[in-house]
């Protein structure tokens, strides 16, 4: 049997002690009892270390750089060296030929076992000349490591929406992971970047349970995806309250005010940065003072101003930028009561001459 | 008198009076109308809140925007309770109660009841037609611009409030489907949105309607929907 994660740990100096700390904090960021860092601990010193496999498409990196932040109290060590990332042409130590080598070495010896974890979009068009990674188009070394994986997570956004490739037109033709990949088990973790802490908690999870975490209808893990920013935010009671900041140097914003009308994607995105927020739970966008751009929802960036309320609804020459659902509904409004007021006018005129027809016919019996 | 069967028109007098609306159409009729009036408030105030007052304290004791949600859910749903009902009513109730719902369009009498009535709005004919239900001009856009209206804006109206849900979950299991058909959730609110303001013009063009027949018309329109009973003015036709 090869090395367990413990000794694996071990091997590269991390103390016991700061394995637990690990284990019990990742069992709290999964909502786990304390049965459940038991179980992770458990686990980690047993069972077999199991390979994942890191591939980047079309993308920013901004995954990985997140990711290797994740703060834990091990964060670079530990959680390096816990997935036990056996390729990832980014962050590892060999490069060309030999980190090749590596991945077809992982392939043919953990068949069916290793984890494929995908970060950035596959790209369809000019057959998937837009992302050549070692010569090899990504869109088919996708294909070719995915035949034999366990189960595919889908890092951030680009892997499991599309992102800013997909934005529209598309000229790459990216399309999330799903879209090329169908016959095996996706997780899908969005956001640009996703939570670090998130990140380490899903692989957790799959080594210590060997099972996918639930997840909800669009695929993301419940325990992350369940509820959106604005459920938990933690200026939501300016929200009830309805004191909403309408500029950012304005009263309201030096006040702390709900970012609402500032364009705040808060209530229809859903994520967890408002629990677990970032860099050691040091902050997150609403916290800093800026609204929620809604980055891990289904194509964000397609979805009008990250500033604004009311998004334009015509397209732009019929009436700039500024047609909100509001002034076109009221131009129409307005427009009806003058067919209205005018109709009425037509009306009592026409009654008024029936009346005087009458009157005259009247008059001349 | 005498009465096409589909388009409700009176062909021969002499008329008398008629029940037409019963009691629950009447009763829904008036539920919706009241609340219309604090959905439409209400609703604009979510879409576009007011300036904050920035003095009166923590947010902890003020809770007036919550309020204002409040109170457009608890009428969302008594006008969606009260639209069930109205549809149940349809099925088991005398057949003006099914006009709105399903106009007879199959039908040439229909047709030309509509065309008559079209005529008479744009002033080229100078008589009304009686009626003794809706006429089908105001059958089709009660078909078309509330209960379709109304039936849009529930449904979008749901699926914004069973974002409180997880996806797959609650509420959200019935209608995550909205969302995935708009395409985005601003979509789906924008369309809200938009629908607020179809129905407004509905009820403007409704009420000017209204008031323009019990004035000008043949027969009463707006004391039918408080009794029930149409009465004609002019009991020779």
């Amino acid at each position: 049997m090869s090395e367990t994660y413990y000794e694996s740990f071990r091997r590269q100096g991390i103390s016991r002690r700061s394995f637990l700390q690990f284990c019990s904090l990742t069992a709290a960021s999964l909502g786990l009892s304390e049965a459940g860092a038991a179980e992770i601990e458990q686990a980690l010193q047993t069972k077999e270390r199991v390979p994942v496999i890191w591939l980047h498409g079309l993308e920013c990196t901004c995954c990985t750089e997140a990711f290797i932040r994740s703060a834990h109290p091990l964060a670079k060590d530990v959680v390096l060296s816990m997935i036990s990332l056996d390729y990832d042409d980014t962050i590892m130590a060999s490069a060309g030929h030999q980190a090749e080598e590596h991945l077809e070495q992982t392939i043919e010896k953990y068949k069916g076992k290793y984890i494929l974890a995908v970060e950035g979009t596959p790209s369809l068009a000019e057959g998937g000349a837009h992302c050549i990674p070692g010569g090899e188009p990504f869109t088919q070394k996708l294909r070719r490591v995915a035949k034999d994986c366990q189960a595919i997570i889908s890092w951030g956004s680009c892997a499991a929406w599309g992102c800013v490739q997909a934005a529209k037109p598309n000229p790459t033709q990216s399309v999330p992971v799903h879209k090329v990949i169908t016959n095996k088990p996706i997780i899908k973790v969005p956001g640009c970047p996703p939570i670090p802490e998130v990140m380490s908690a899903i692989v957790t999870f799959l080594i210590t349970y060997e099972r996918l975490p639930q997840l909800d209808s669009q695929g993301r893990p419940k325990m992350f995806y369940s509820q959106r920013i604005h459920d938990k935010c933690y200026r939501r009671p300016h929200f009830d309250a309805g004191q909403f900041a309408e500029k950012f140097d304005d009263e309201g914003a030096r006040m702390g005010y709900c970012l609402y009308k500032l364009g705040c994607k808060g209530p229809t995105t859903y994520n967890a940065c408002s629990t677990v927020r970032w860099n050691d739970g040091l902050s997150f966008p609403i916290q800093s003072g800026h609204g929620c751009i809604g980055c891990s929802e289904n194509d964000f960036w397609d979805k009008g101003s990250f500033y604004e309320h009311l998004p334009t609804i015509l397209p732009p020459g019929f009436g700039g930028i500024e047609m909100t659902a509001d002034k076109v509904g009221l131009a129409a409004v307005a427009v009806t009561g003058a067919a209205i007021a005018a109709h009425a006018a037509l009306s009592a005129l026409q009654q008024a001459r029936s009346t005087t027809r009458n009157d005259k016919l009247a008059s001349k019996e | 008198m005498k009465v096409d069967k589909y388009s409700g028109r009176v062909l021969q007098g002499p008329v008398h009076d008629i029940y037409v609306y019963e009691a629950p159409v009447r009763l829904w009729h008036w539920i919706t109308v009241a609340m219309m009036f604090p959905l439409i408030i209400t609703g604009y105030l979510i879409g576009d809140p007011p300036l904050p007052v920035y003095v009166g304290g923590e947010a902890t004791e003020i809770y007036t925007f919550a309020w204002v949600r409040i109170i457009h859910f608890a009428c969302a749903m008594i006008f969606t309770v009260a639209l069930g009902m109205r549809i149940y009513w349809a099925f088991v109730g005398n057949h003006h109660a099914r006009s709105i719902f399903l106009p007879p369009v199959w039908r040439f009498s229909w047709w030309k009841g509509l065309w008559d009535q079209a005529m008479y709005y744009l002033f080229v004919n100078k008589e009304s037609p009686s009626w003794i239900g809706h006429n089908p001009l105001a059958q089709i856009a009660m078909c078309a611009m509330f209960f379709l209206g109304s039936l849009f804006i529930i449904i979008t109206g749901f699926a914004l409030y069973a974002q409180q849900w997880s996806w797959g979950e609650g509420w959200m299991f019935l209608f995550s489907w909205v969302h995935k058909l708009f395409g985005s959730t601003q979509a789906v609110r924008t369309a809200h949105h938009l629908a607020m303001y179809y129905l407004i013009i509905f009820s403007m063009a409704h009420m000017y309607m209204v008031f323009r027949e019990d004035i000008m018309g043949h027969e009463s329109v707006i004391g039918t929907m408080v009794n029930g009973i149409r009465m004609f003015k002019t009991k020779e036709h």
